[in-house]
């Protein structure tokens, strides 16, 4: 059997960006992720990487832009209010085609809000949370072991697509020890970083930049992201099934949220209730495909968040149009995260 | 016949797009000649930043990265921390690196990152239509200082050469201006200790260089070039403040 060990999800985060190649960590300490900066100032010095813990969460997305414009694996991490902060910079990576690992460990809000889990980042983090329209790639681990598989995913992602890639969970996932069994990276066929600057050599000049002022330039630019983001939904859109193929309730709910929902499911199962769950993996590029493969049988379709409805929307695009979406949510804040009786007693309602 | 004076070979064989009479070609010379002269051209990246200086990339021949206003620095950071072997400089304006980039400058600098920093100051914000910088002068009229600089609103113009010696990772730090022949040669030898200090790995090298942007001032080319000398250098004085290996 394969040796586990018990960490908490912030440090499977941290091991499994060594284990990526990551040897650049920028970042700006903040509750609750900063074991991810604690533990890389540990071990990446001992790697011949750097640690930076920088003068805001500006600076350290900017330093992430700068190394990962050289071509090394670099990453981030923050929680929403940092996550906000870093914004302008995301948004720049993605106009430069820059690829980069953030990790969002979001806490509840708005404003300063409080350290509670919250999944009130959905929009911040799926829908191109800076100026100018965009989209990053989004990964929702919901234990510890996603925390570590998914991390190293993010930068397969990034590297592959030139985008940045967020790994978005909350203090639930973060802050929870759990077994985790470490693996190797997985073995991807990486695209050749031709674009990177390393000093131009006796090659030609290579530039990273998002200025398209020329005639049609940045038109141009614009429809190959998004022709881009279309390539992702089409390959990359991954999902969790539990219990579908009967169902006649479908929950469906991401990372700490669906952990509950999915003991809730079990209790109701237990009383022969047709429930099944669905948890998309990738809040970007959002599984589609799944919603409106499953929803063409099953009709109802609840949606369950940590915030007052914000995946639903995406959910509602798509669903097939004839299945009815209902919602439960509990904002963020002390005491507010629901208990598997609370979703048990809510699936029997709407059943 | 012998030539005795050519193109830098890193800078491109290509006409700026900068306005009559401003200084910011100058510059780039200078920089491109003490990069040719320390022959790092091939392993050099320059990080750009918004405002007239964002076409870097445009007139060196060397990688180029671009960085969001201000954050020249920080992404500088990024960049020779993964490549150590790579000479890297910031090229920014004053409202870029003395106002909305303060703290990446500081903290840059704090650090004392093994890279070198132009700093072009012409007390405005040039591309963006002559409005008032950090560094305007009292009593300068911008765009969006119709009645002029008013200290007990705006504050004075603050004096970055000065203020970054304050801070222990600062190896070099200069102010030199482009305006006359002798301001020229001097400032061509402090941007080369600069550079040297760097390609030695001996720390942060700074350079503030003045400059006429006659455009938003109204003025002539002359008349600018003139008040760079005059009006410019009575506050910003010329000189060499930090310069800790005596290069």
């Amino acid at each position: 059997m394969a040796k586990r060990l018990f960490v908490k999800g912030n440090e499977a985060v941290a091991m499994a960006a060594i284990e990526a190649g990551c040897r650049y960590y920028f970042g700006y300490p903040i509750t609750p992720q900063s074991d991810i900066p604690e533990y890389l100032s540990r071990e990446l010095p001992k790697l011949g990487g750097e640690f930076i813990q920088a003068e805001s969460e500006i600076a350290s997305i900017n330093m992430l832009l700068g190394a990962s414009a050289t071509g090394v694996r670099a990453m981030t991490s923050s929680s929403g209010p940092g996550i906000s902060l870093k914004q302008e910079g995301i948004s720049y990576m993605a106009g430069s085609e820059l690829p980069g690992v953030i990790v969002d460990i979001a806490r509840s809000g708005p404003g300063l809000g409080g350290i509670d889990a919250s999944q009130a980042d959905y929009f911040q983090a799926v829908k191109g949370g800076g100026h100018g329209g965009y989209h990053i790639v989004v990964l929702a681990p919901c234990s510890v072991q996603e925390m570590y598989d998914l991390t190293m995913l993010a930068f397969d992602l990034a590297d592959i697509y030139r985008m940045p890639a967020m790994v978005l969970a909350d203090s639930v996932v973060g802050q929870m020890k759990e077994p985790l069994v470490l693996h190797a990276r997985p073995e991807t066929v990486l695209p050749p970083k031709d674009w990177a600057v390393r000093g131009k050599g006796n090659g030609e000049q290579r530039v990273v930049k998002s200025l398209f002022l020329g005639d049609g330039e940045l038109e141009a630019h614009n429809w190959k992201l998004h022709a881009k983001y279309g390539v992702l939904k089409e390959r990359e859109s991954r999902w969790e099934e539990f219990q579908t193929t009967d169902a006649e309730l479908l929950v469906t709910a991401f990372g700490s949220a669906a952990r509950i929902a999915k003991t809730a499911i079990m209790m109701v199962r237990e009383e022969g209730l047709k429930v099944g769950l669905l948890r998309p993996i990738t809040l970007f590029p959002f599984p589609e495909k799944a919603y409106a493969t499953l929803t063409e049988r099953c009709k109802k379709v609840l949606d369950i968040e940590l915030n007052t409805g914000q995946m639903i929307e995406d959910v509602r695009l798509s669903v097939a149009r004839d299945a009815e979406v209902l919602f439960y949510g509990r904002p963020p804040g002390a005491g507010s995260l629901p208990t598997p009786e609370e979703l048990y007693s809510q699936i029997k309602k709407y059943y | 016949m012998q030539q005795v004076f050519k193109r830098p070979i890193s800078l491109k064989d290509v006409q700026t797009h900068f306005c009559p009479g401003c200084h910011h070609g100058t510059i780039h010379r200078l920089i491109a000649e003490a990069m040719d002269e320390f022959g790092v051209q091939h392993r050099t990246i320059g990080v750009a930043s918004v405002g007239c200086s964002v076409f870097l990339y445009g007139y060196f021949d060397i990688d180029v990265v671009e960085a969001p206003h201000g954050r020249a620095s920080a992404v500088a950071t990024g960049v020779k921390r993964a490549r150590p072997d790579c000479f890297v400089f910031t090229y920014q304006g004053d409202g870029d690196l003395a106002a909305i980039g303060t703290a990446e400058i500081i903290h840059a600098a704090n650090r004392g990152e093994d890279i070198t920093v132009f700093f072009v100051n012409n007390t405005t914000y040039g591309m963006t239509g002559g409005q008032m910088a950090p560094t305007t002068l009292v009593g300068q009229k911008t765009s969006t200082s119709p009645y002029g600089r008013n200290q007990g609103k705006d504050g004075a113009p603050i004096r970055m050469a000065e203020l970054l010696t304050q801070l222990d990772g600062v190896a070099f730090s200069a102010r030199v201006a482009v305006n006359s022949p002798r301001n020229l040669m001097d400032a061509k030898k402090q941007i080369k200790k600069a550079v040297r200090y760097q390609v030695e790995g001996k720390g942060f090298s700074f350079i503030e260089a003045l400059s006429a942007c006659p455009t938003n001032w109204g003025m002539s080319p002359l008349q600018a070039n003139e008040r760079v000398g005059t009006e410019m250098s009575d506050y910003y004085k010329l000189g060499v403040f930090k310069n800790v290996e005596n290069l």
